[in-house]
């Protein structure tokens, strides 16, 4: 009997492993962030500048515009770590694929914008180029990082203004597949059937003892973003936008 | 009595499981089926888009430079040549893919060369036409990588799943086989890397 449990508990962990994804990239902030300066090269209040009007943009279009900072993408294309970003945050909603990330590898002198599917008429490859080249580049040849962001931040919202509407309230769905739940309820019955024999005659209690703190952990899935950014949508790419050089 | 009872719903659990499961794989073969199917239409779309932007481009350098004629008559000429080859979903074929790559392939070399040699224009290098289009460009032919590689990754992931136990007894009973084509390229930069 404990092989079978033991079994049913490495088929479990084999799931789990199957779904950690191989290119290297920075994990999705936790708590979500639209601004993520993991490279160090913004002030704090720069930082809640920016988050504040990509917040607020948004709050209003639903359009997602995420500005992420590295130091180096150790030899990869940067378009490669920008998709990869992009597709494993999931950023944009899902049904729009609304989303554009602003990538820049610091240390590589690298820029990246990488435009979501949806995104691609609003911020076609041209006009993303164009960005880089006038609000990018200058500002950050110059060392001044803020300003070139908040330039190209002003450029998209401009350029894609109308193209979106704001979905309000929108809530994270749940990613646990059925098949997942399925497998643990057996994992859970067969838990509380060894239970019961060891208990000899076990009552009702224990038996709710041990299968309400597991299902509890599926219900509150949805943590509602109070307030502050609601977290990424589930948008992809398909390897749209410009990069370049400063 | 309890032992018994046990082991009527270990033995129901499986039945259920087994069943429940080749039903669920030979369905779950189908969507990676179509998957591949559909990153091969986005293969062709975006080599398309490609072929696309050519005439503009082409048009924009001899209106912008006194181009040197060859290097525009060879990029006409090879994508003309790349156009004519469309593959269907139902019939990728290794011979085809590969056929339709060489196509492609010569189309790439002759837009490379259509580029390089522009850079000797400061006048093509100042026009915003011209930057426009290199953008477009550029930006397409990333996206044909990113269409490969997810083209790559969908017959991968089928070989993968037709090609286990058990779901090879299933695949056997549906038809399907393990799909021999790769969109490799000539240089070896996209080769996958060998980890222990």
């Amino acid at each position: 009997m404990r092989q079978v449990y033991c079994l049913l508990l490495g088929l479990f962990l084999a799931i789990g492993m199957v779904q950690a994804q191989e290119l290297k990239i920075p994990a999705r902030p936790s708590p979500p962030r639209l601004v993520n300066d993991l490279a160090g090269v913004l002030q704090g209040d720069q930082v809640a500048s920016l988050e504040n009007k990509l917040l607020e943009f948004n709050d209003t279009t639903s359009t997602q515009i995420a500005i992420v900072t590295i130091p180096s993408t150790n030899g990869r294309d940067i378009a490669e770590v920008g998709l990869a970003i992009l597709r494993d945050w999931g950023i944009g909603t899902k049904d729009k694929n609304n989303g554009i990330l602003i990538l820049a590898a610091i240390d590589d002198r690298k820029i990246r914008i990488e435009v979501g599917t949806g995104m691609e008429g609003a911020v076609p490859d041209a006009i993303a180029n164009r960005i880089i080249d006038e609000n990018i580049k200058p500002n950050f040849r110059n060392g001044d990082y803020y300003q070139g962001f908040n330039e190209a931040v002003d450029k998209i919202i401009d350029a894609s203004k109308g193209e979106y509407k704001g979905t309000p309230n929108r809530r994270k769905e749940s990613s646990n597949g059925p098949g997942l739940f399925i497998l643990l309820f057996i994992i859970i019955v067969i838990i509380s059937i060894l239970r019961n024999r060891g208990g000899g005659g076990g009552n009702v209690i224990s038996r709710r003892g041990w299968i309400g703190p597991i299902i509890g952990g599926f219900g509150d899935s949805d943590r509602g973003g109070g307030g502050g950014f609601g977290g990424f949508g589930g948008g992809s790419g398909s390897g749209g936008g410009a990069s370049g050089n400063w | 009595m309890k032992k018994s009872t046990l082991t009527l719903i270990i033995i129901l659990a499986v039945v259920v499981i087994f069943g429940g499961c080749g039903v669920s794989k030979y369905n779950s073969i189908v969507r990676l089926d179509q998957a591949v199917k559909s990153k091969w239409s986005n293969v062709e779309a975006q080599y398309q888009r490609r072929a696309d932007l050519i005439p503009n481009l082409v048009s924009t350098v001899k209106g912008a430079a006194n181009f040197e004629k060859e290097t525009l008559t060879q990029v006409m000429e090879a994508r003309a040549k790349a156009t004519q080859i469309t593959i269907k979903g139902d019939d990728l074929t290794p011979e085809k893919v590969q056929q339709y790559q060489a196509a492609q392939g010569q189309l790439s070399t002759a837009l490379g060369r259509l580029l390089a040699v522009s850079e000797a224009y400061p006048e093509l290098k100042a026009n915003q036409n011209f930057r426009d289009l290199q953008a477009q460009l550029e930006g397409t032919e990333n996206r044909i990588t990113v269409a490969r590689n997810d083209f790559t990754t969908a017959v991968e992931s089928f070989n993968a799943t037709v090609s286990t136990f058990p779901n090879n007894i299933v695949a056997g009973f549906g038809g399907f086989k393990a799909k021999e084509y790769y969109m490799a390229d000539k240089g070896a930069e996209n080769a996958p890397k060998v980890q222990f």
